[in-house]
């Protein structure tokens, strides 16, 4: 069934942003007819190299070359690569809501009939296309009256309508249940039958393990090994070794951790999804945070990290269901930001630009915009008061700007991370919470972020990291705990933590289960 | 050098859109034959805008944090009958009424800030149903009548200061105002040295603060002169005094209160005030509300003006009043603007309908020439953001850090939605 010759080369990829290795010299080669799958941790590589195949980075962004069929290849946009058939999926399902199946499936890429659009024409098509994927509707059904499942479905419809060879699939079933998953999987299968060749994306091991013929691994922007499974012995172990296995460098202050007592604590935390209701984010999560401690929460994206810290920041996401946090031993109410942060927590959220700053403010009002009153001399806002407490913040935490009134769209990520940290440490909070703190930071301002987290826990403050880079919270965390679909699964300590047992328990496949 | 450019770094953002307007003024200045700078014709503009000024103060409000509101006009003309009959047919003191229509104005904002912030329709959904529903309700009221209103309400849209005490050759309770404006100004600029003193160390050099003080000392000085020598009886208009209070409270909310931050942060960025601990549906009630009331004051001063409430009143307002604050400067995606942008923007409105009907020029012209003028000072204005030099504009109102951040943000953002 498979193909000697393979359907695809990518040979000796690299791609650089502005200070970011991405990918360096990444190979792969891809078998016709086979499911091909590539993993890795966050920021491994694994989009990148999908947008350069696929021409979202067109050609001459990247050095390396692509052979596809037998013949040498530049993309210079999606439509160029689409029109080879390469067609790949997103996470992020492309299909417009308020349209039809129909619709959806052929935009772009209209039937065009004597007179505009055929729309009898489309529908027959659409229909045989929904066979072929083996979903049972309407053509005529809007998409948002479909579940996530079967709008995964249509998508791979829609790739099919576009005569593809090679389809790429980044982490299709992120967002389905098992149920789904599983079909989703058999299609995949029933696809490879009928010739198609697949590249899939995904965190989910055990998927993988039971779909692909062969696996890639990338780790850092470097492509690690190839594995054949039919060769047999590819276990799930087997790829997180491949994935993780390196040892830390000296990429992390040194730092004696000094442990008070525990001041933070949830317990039986439950929250439902804002817009689906029935959905948990958070199923009855229970941790502490002890005075002085740097703790970690590990998962795969889209496990509920950020969904949970977000819940307890003055419930700023999702549905409070149950649960309670006791700070200091008394149970107290947090039922908006501002009671949060009036309860002396903080969150700096991971989406930097969307959540965490005004891009129209300069430092100093960005600094002092969580805690307007400290700044305030009878009851007026008073900026010289603004003004010293940013200059305090400009120095201690070496944010490369010329004054405080620099606007902050102007300085580099890792320097707007300043200002966000900045901002969260001037209203004094005994309790940070960190989301992604060093994500998008080169290397040099990531030191600098470790060692800033370390000083505040050396204050006495406790520290929340979460991070989808796991040496970054085995180098930084007194503790990690481990969430796997809205579930803490695991809580370990640095001693003992390594990345394969954060591995297996933030991918639901860990020994230790259900520890509080 | 260095230090020309100290003054205009500093000064020049609050100094210079007054010198566009001073340059719009000298040329119709000279083109009429010096009709505009007289003291009637500085008057007749005072009171004749002082209206639309009053709107922009609040619609500069709304914009910055990201609504627009339709019905100003609408609302003013509810509240202008609603005062005039109170008064006619209840027989309430004045007073009483300018009470009432400021308290229908505040029930008004209210409604339209409800719909907007708790229930979540958009501003301009909500203030365009205003729009039909308050002019509706004014003609519903008054029976599509004129309403004549009292002598005190028509002084405070077309009165003037007393007149007392010596002959200085001025009005003296113009001149008064003009020398607290002076000292305003001086002690200002001392608050501002011993503001940089405590910051750095030090301040700009002396003779900086000197001429900066000078220039608006000069500018202040004949303002006082241009409008105290008017007719016996004339002097700087009581509608341009409330006007004048209603800045400083305004300028003074917008910078120097939690209330006002929290405005400029919800119009930057909604998602980062939410998580900063900014009340959005307050801050967005607030500013709804805030509205309506200052259409209910330019209500009453312009029934004061007019003399009597009509079923007509107020049309088409909402538009200058827009207009003024886009001309001043604010941006139409929220987070920029300033008080005295508008103010400014409104004046720029008001000396060229004012120049222009001194010249002779047509209303139909006119329109024209005031379209035009909106749109070549906002793509002036946009140009020089994507060039990525400061706005003129901005610059001159103080607001180009933020003009320079909100041309940068969209294309900040980029990479981070690929």
């Amino acid at each position: 069934m498979r193909d000697q010759a393979p359907i695809l080369e990518m040979r000796s990829i690299t791609k650089t942003f502005p200070g970011v290795k991405a990918l360096d010299d990444v190979t792969m080669t891809v078998a016709r007819g086979e499911i091909h799958a590539i993993c890795g941790e966050n920021g491994a590589g694994k989009s990148t190299l999908m947008k350069v195949l696929s021409g979202v980075y067109p050609h001459g962004s990247y050095d390396g070359e692509i052979v596809y069929r037998g013949e040498e290849v530049q993309f210079k946009d999606i439509r160029s690569s689409e029109h080879a058939g390469i067609v790949i999926i997103h996470q992020e399902l492309a299909l417009i809501p308020e349209l039809s199946v129909t619709e959806n499936i052929f935009l772009g890429n209209e039937v065009k009939g004597s007179m505009g659009i055929d729309w009898h024409e489309a529908r027959v098509k659409a229909k045989g296309l929904l066979d072929r994927v083996g979903l049972r509707i309407d053509p005529d059904s809007l998409i948002k009256n479909l579940g996530v499942g079967q709008q995964q479905l249509v998508e791979i419809a829609r790739a099919l309508s576009k005569d593809v060879d090679l389809l790429i699939l980044d982490e299709p079933t992120a967002a389905l249940n098992e149920h789904d998953s599983l079909l989703l999987l058999d299609l995949l299968r029933g696809l490879r039958e009928r010739g198609l060749t697949c590249i899939i994306i995904s965190h989910k091991l055990n998927e993988i393990t039971a779909v692909a013929d062969s696996i890639t691994i990338l780790r850092d922007g470097r492509t690690v090994e190839t594995l054949d499974v039919g060769a047999g012995g590819v276990d799930e172990d087997r790829i997180i070794r491949g994935m993780v296995g390196r040892s830390l460098e000296a990429r992390f202050p040194d730092h004696t951790p000094t442990i008070g007592e525990t001041f933070f604590e949830v317990e039986g935390w439950t929250v439902e999804h804002p817009q689906l209701p029935g959905r948990l984010v958070a199923k009855g999560s229970s941790f502490f945070v002890r005075r002085g401690e740097i703790v970690g929460f590990a998962g795969i994206m889209g496990a509920g990290r950020t969904e949970l810290a977000r819940s307890l920041f003055g419930r700023s996401y999702g549905r409070w269901i149950s649960g309670s946090i006791r700070i200091n031993g008394k149970d107290v109410r947090i039922p908006t930001v501002q009671s949060a942060i009036e309860n002396k927590i903080a969150y700096v959220p991971e989406d930097r630009k969307a959540l965490g700053l005004n891009l129209l403010d300069d430092i100093q009002d960005t600094v002092v915009a969580a805690d307007l009153k400290k700044i305030r001399t009878n009851g007026v806002l008073d900026a010289t008061l603004a003004h010293s407490a940013a200059e305090g913040y400009r120095k201690s935490l070496r944010i490369k700007a010329n004054t405080v009134r620099e606007g902050v769209v102007k300085l580099s990520g890792g320097n707007q991370q300043k200002v966000l940290l900045g901002k969260w440490m001037f209203p004094e909070p005994d309790l940070l919470i960190l989301d992604e703190p060093t994500r998008g930071i080169d290397v040099g301002a990531k030191y600098e972020i470790y060692g800033l987290v370390q000083r505040l826990a050396d204050d006495g403050k406790g520290v929340v990291v979460i991070s989808s880079e796991l040496p970054e919270l085995l180098g930084l965390c007194d503790r990690i705990y481990t969430i796997f679909e809205g579930r803490i699964t695991g809580v370990v300590d640095r001693a003992e933590a390594d990345q394969e047992l954060l591995m297996r328990l933030m991918t639901g496949t860990g020994a230790r289960t259900g520890v509080a | 050098m260095t230090q020309l450019k100290q003054l205009f770094s500093g000064g020049a953002r609050s100094f210079g859109m007054v010198f566009a307007l001073l340059a719009l003024i000298v040329i119709f200045e000279i083109t009429t034959g010096g009709k505009v700078l007289t003291p009637t014709n500085a008057q007749n503009i005072i009171n004749g805008n002082s209206y639309v000024l009053l709107l922009s103060i609040g619609m500069v409000l709304v914009i910055i944090a990201g609504h627009i509101d339709l019905s100003v006009g609408s609302v003013a003309a509810a509240v202008g009958i609603i005062v005039a009959l109170v008064i006619r047919d209840w027989g309430v003191p004045w007073w009483v009424g300018v009470l009432i229509g400021i308290v229908c104005g505040a029930i008004i904002g209210a409604w339209q800030g409800f719909w907007v912030a708790y229930v979540g329709i958009p501003g301009f959904i909500t203030t365009l149903s205003g729009y039909m529903f308050f002019r509706g309700l004014n003609q519903f009221i008054g029976k599509s009548d004129s309403v004549p209103v009292p002598d005190q309400i028509q002084s405070l849209g077309n009165g003037y200061l007393w007149e007392w005490g010596p002959q200085t050759g001025l009005n003296n309770s113009t001149l008064v105002l003009g020398i607290l404006g002076v000292a305003l100004v001086i002690w200002s600029e001392f608050r501002k040295r011993a503001n940089a003193r405590k910051l750095d160390g030090v301040p700009v050099p002396t003779i900086v603060s000197v001429v900066r003080a000078g220039v608006a000392v000069v500018v202040i000085g004949y303002l006082t002169y241009l409008f105290g020598s008017g007719r016996y009886g004339t002097s700087f208009p009581v509608a341009g005094v409330i006007l004048l209070v209603l800045v400083a409270i305004y300028w003074f909310v917008s910078t120097r209160t939690i209330t006002g931050r929290h405005v400029y942060a919800v119009g930057g960025n909604k998602a980062a005030a939410a998580l900063s601990g900014v009340n959005i549906k307050r801050t967005n009630f607030f500013v709804m509300m805030n509205m309506s009331v200052l259409a209910s004051i330019a209500a009453i001063v312009f029934i004061g003006r007019s003399t009597a409430s009509g079923p007509f009143d107020g049309t088409g307002w909402e538009l200058d009043a827009i207009a003024a604050v886009f001309i001043g400067g604010a941006a139409v995606s929220g987070g920029v603007g300033t008080v005295a942008g508008s103010i400014i923007g409104g004046l720029v409105m008001a000396v060229l309908n004012n120049g222009l009907q001194l010249m002779g020029v047509g209303s139909d012209m006119t329109q024209m020439i005031k379209g035009l003028v909106l749109l070549a000072a906002v793509a002036f204005d946009v140009y020089n953001k994507v060039q990525g030099r400061p706005s003129i504009i901005g610059r001159l109102t103080g607001a180009d850090r933020r003009a320079i951040a909100a041309a940068a943000a969209p294309r900040a953002t980029v990479p981070a939605a690929e």
